[in-house]
């Protein structure tokens, strides 16, 4: 497995969020996090980078526990996160934002470059110069995509990049994402929008109340009608 | 009459230079690490007195002039980092308050050893080789290097840009000003970034200190003068914006150079004058932008609740024999007994606008020492008697606290706290320059007690009866309606403006009655004493009142009591026994915010359970 996760708790204050999550993510595939508002999705990323320090538990990434390591040495180790508010340099413009995320080659992938993200996201293109607070919301979402894409990460962790996109952007972004999947890049993508989960994801696991309670392919959550109703429905 | 204003443009614009190096290393560590540098105006002086010594100190034609002020810049820089790694990257979690304390031990720490290494005496720097003539101006004469510092403004703003926006450091620097935590999870080592941020920042500062050498004496004044137009230059420029603070320093030049021609004793009068209308105008400065609160959401103060019965009890056992046994008591130990219940009120007045108001004061010594000039000033020009001049202290200390409080209160978080500090300076400039006023450094001397309270015991019953008095009114206000609506607004600004609360005219109030508080405080000091000084509003008596309150705690009633009597008697102790005693107190500092970064008060509450 690329990574695990062993009953990994996290608070916020005093508030328990994270109550023993555990989960793998194998190489390759792309595995669907899903779970209400508020299951504990982003919790789990920020558990993941380094971002929240987890209270208990393990996290493994290829094999080396990430116990204490910055965030900074967990993207540089080749997880590469994008947050769900997106958080581009909104003062900086998008050939900056992209250097920002700029890391050296990693071994065994292609690397990634402004050129080859332009190829992703060819909208992109056009702005090269122009500042990331004058970008729409779809826009906003390609750029955090590749800044982290530069960066040359060998586990991707997406968090709702379906959230607040138009349907059109929705499928482009759907078709970046199973491009990527074919070059080989591991995601683990936090969803709310399942039509958008099912184009992409291999697998499923479904958070509720900061615990994993349904686990499997996603075809076999498309199929499970009580599960969805139980942990999906609003 | 033309040709001398035009000189006197000139030389605002030289002097522009050399300000508008330190504020722009204040405004660039400000911008990524979040930290006001206090220290940076040490910096400053640093960078002079070491490129005095590499100048003149080493054999002839080793450095030259020109290698000495690069190698002291250097220097300077390498101090800076020292100052990162050692103090500041343990405490960038730390609440604000602790890590402007923190810098400001450095300040004192510097003062000492730069008094320690180059004496007390004024040092006179070399000419620059090259630059020591004059050029004639429009028929003036205008000396070289002033010529060349006044290139030196727009040259490294110039530099400045071109380093952030056309290097990936630079880039990497934007971006961590914006977002810290997202750069970090995009894999950038954020410690290296603030590490070389600060090794910039006070590379220009020492630079600035450096390049004044062929103007001006080295001095141990320099520190805290320049810290204070830097900080008036990052206001009005706008903290965070580089072709703001060049701007502010322009201006803030030229309203030097030609204050002399108009206010000539008190040219800082005028910048507080720009200061107050930009503020007014524009009150993030000028080309500054709201700081943005995204990432911001600090810790709720506890609440203040009253002294449990067993202090309370306590505290009127402490009254009962502060009472009875003076009379039984020598000279000495009653002088020092009056001074204690002056200093209690003094830490109460600023606990007051601190615990409660939630706004921290770096120069709360201007209404300390405002209230002791209003009682001398009339004793040395109207020879007015005791009763009268004790009325006038908390008068002047209030409507100092009127005009200043009407700007700090707009203001939160390190901007208040700069702005309190810059207008202590101003205070304090004021009373040094303003000679036929004041008396200067001289002072006023002779604010002798009244016939009847002049035997010692007398005027330590009188101290203490108006001391007391006024620190228990101040508690009582606390738990009025006033101080809760003053603790809602500091707690929840935003709702309590929606029940209708005006939170401005409640937090400039809570400001004018700590100053009124803090003017009786020093009216009684003065009369104590016999005498007013300077020193009375300087920075390190402000700092005093901050470790009062911070050693007896920030949100306990009767904090600043306790740290009013644990400090005067330790200080009493300290200047007894150190001849540095700045060196020691900046280390208790240092050491107070490294062990207890959370606070006396917050490390003892701490003890129940982690978290
Ligand atoms: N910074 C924070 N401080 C306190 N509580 C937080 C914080 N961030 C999130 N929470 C709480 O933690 C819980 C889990 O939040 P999280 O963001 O992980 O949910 P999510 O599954 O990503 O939800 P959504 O689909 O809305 O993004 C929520 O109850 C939320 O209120
Ligand atoms: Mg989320």
């Amino acid at each position: 497995m690329l990574l695990d996760l062993r009953e990994v708790h996290a608070h916020y204050g005093r508030a328990h969020i994270l109550q023993g999550v555990t989960l793998s993510v194998a190489p390759g595939e792309v595995l669907a996090l899903l779970g209400r508002n508020g299951a504990g999705k982003s919790t789990t990323m920020k558990a993941i980078m380094g971002l929240v320090r987890p209270s208990g538990g393990e996290v493994r990434f290829e094999g080396t526990d990430l116990a204490g390591r910055e965030p900074h040495e967990i993207a540089r180790a080749g997880i590469g996160y994008v947050p769900e508010e997106r958080r581009i340099f909104t003062e900086l413009t998008v050939a900056e934002n992209l250097s920002v995320g700029r890391r050296p080659p990693r071994a065994g992938l292609e690397p990634w470059s402004e050129a080859r993200i332009f190829e992703i996201f060819p909208p992109l293109a056009a702005m090269r110069a122009r500042a990331g607070g004058r970008m729409s919301g779809g826009e906003q979402q390609m750029l955090t995509i590749g800044r982290t894409l530069m960066g040359n990460p060998r586990l991707l962790l997406l968090d709702e990049p379906s959230e607040g996109l138009a349907p059109v952007i929705v499928e482009r972004m759907a078709d970046a994402i199973l491009r990527l999947k074919r070059e080989g890049l591991t995601v683990l993508l936090s969803e709310q929008n399942l039509h958008f989960a099912r184009i992409v994801a291999d697998r499923a696991a479904v958070l509720e109340k900061g615990r994993i309670r349904w686990e499997g392919a996603m075809d076999a959550l498309m199929a499970d009608d009580a599960a969805r109703a139980e942990f999906l429905a609003v | 009459m033309l040709e001398n204003l035009l000189v006197q443009g000139l030389s605002g614009l030289a002097s522009a230079s050399s300000l508008f190096l330190v504020a722009s290393g204040l405004t660039v560590i400000f911008g990524v690490t979040r930290i006001v540098n206090f220290a940076h105006g040490s910096l400053y002086m640093l960078g002079a007195y070491l490129a005095w010594t590499l100048v003149t100190g080493l054999p002839r034609g080793h450095l030259g002039f020109w290698g000495g002020v690069l190698g002291a810049a250097l220097i300077v820089g390498v101090v800076g980092v020292l100052i990162e790694v050692l103090l500041l990257r343990r405490i960038y979690k730390a609440p604000e308050l602790f890590q402007l304390l923190a810098t400001f031990g450095v300040v004192l720490i510097v003062q000492d050893v730069a008094l320690l290494v180059w004496g007390p005496q004024d040092l006179l720097g070399p000419r620059a080789p090259g630059l020591r003539g004059a050029t004639e101006v429009f028929s003036v004469r205008f000396p070289l290097y002033e010529l060349f510092l006044i290139s030196v403004g727009p040259v490294v703003l110039v530099l400045l840009w071109l380093l952030f926006h056309r290097t990936r450091w630079g880039t990497l620097v934007r971006a961590a000003t914006a977002d810290r935590e997202m750069v970090g999870a995009l894999g950038v080592n954020q410690r290296m970034l603030f590490t070389t941020v600060f090794f910039l920042g006070a590379f220009l500062a020492g630079l600035g200190g450096a390049l004044q050498l062929p103007r001006e004496s080295v001095n141990l004044q320099m520190d805290l003068a320049v810290i204070a137009e830097a900080f008036v230059v990052v206001v009005i420029g706008g903290l965070g914006s580089l072709p703001g603070a060049f701007l502010a320093a322009l201006l803030l030049g030229q309203m030097q150079a030609f204050g002399i021609l108009i206010f000539p004793k008190i040219t800082l009068v005028l910048a507080f004058l720009v200061m107050a209308v930009v503020l007014v105008v524009r009150p993030h400065g000028l080309l500054g932008k709201a700081p943005s609160t995204q990432h911001a959401a600090g810790p709720v103060e506890p609440l203040l609740r009253p002294s449990p019965r067993e202090v309370r009890l306590l505290g009127w056992g402490l009254l009962a024999l502060a009472v009875a046994v003076p009379p039984f008591l020598g000279d000495y130990a009653l002088i020092v007994l009056t001074e204690i219940a002056v200093m209690m009120l003094f830490a109460a007045s600023l606990h007051f606008i601190m615990g409660p108001g939630g706004m921290a004061s770096f120069g709360h010594a201007a209404y300390f020492g405002l209230g002791a000039y209003g009682a001398a000033l009339l004793v040395k020009h109207f020879a007015a008697p005791m009763e009268l001049g004790l009325l006038a202290a908390p008068f002047a200390a209030g409507l100092a606290g009127v005009v200043f409080g009407w700007f700090c209160v707009r203001l939160s978080g390190v901007y208040a706290a700069m702005l309190t500090l810059a207008f202590a300076q101003i205070a304090w400039s004021a009373a040094f320059q303003w000679t036929e006023l004041t008396g200067g450094d001289n002072g006023v001397l002779g604010v002798w007690p009244s016939g009847w309270a002049s035997d010692k015991l007398t005027f330590y019953y009188l101290a203490l009866a108006l001391c007391t008095g006024a620190t228990l009114l101040l508690r009582r206000a606390i738990f009025s309606p006033f101080g809760y609506a003053l603790r809602a607004g500091r707690d929840s600004p935003l709702r309590a403006e929606a029940i209708g609360m005006d939170g401005f005219r409640i937090r400039w109030f809570a400001f004018v009655l700590a100053a009124v508080a803090a003017g009786i405080a020093g009216g009684v000091f003065a009369y104590a004493k016999g005498s007013v000084f300077p020193t009375y509003m300087a920075i390190p008596r402000s700092v005093d009142a901050l470790l009062m309150v911070l050693l007896g705690g920030v949100q306990t009633v009767s904090g600043p009591i306790v740290g009013a009597l644990a400090y005067t008697w330790l200080h009493e102790q300290l200047m007894r026994l150190f001849e540095l005693w700045r060196l020691f107190l900046g280390g208790v500092i240092l050491a107070l915010v490294l062990f207890f970064p959370q606070g006396l008060a917050g490390a003892i509450g701490r003890r129940g359970g982690r978290e």
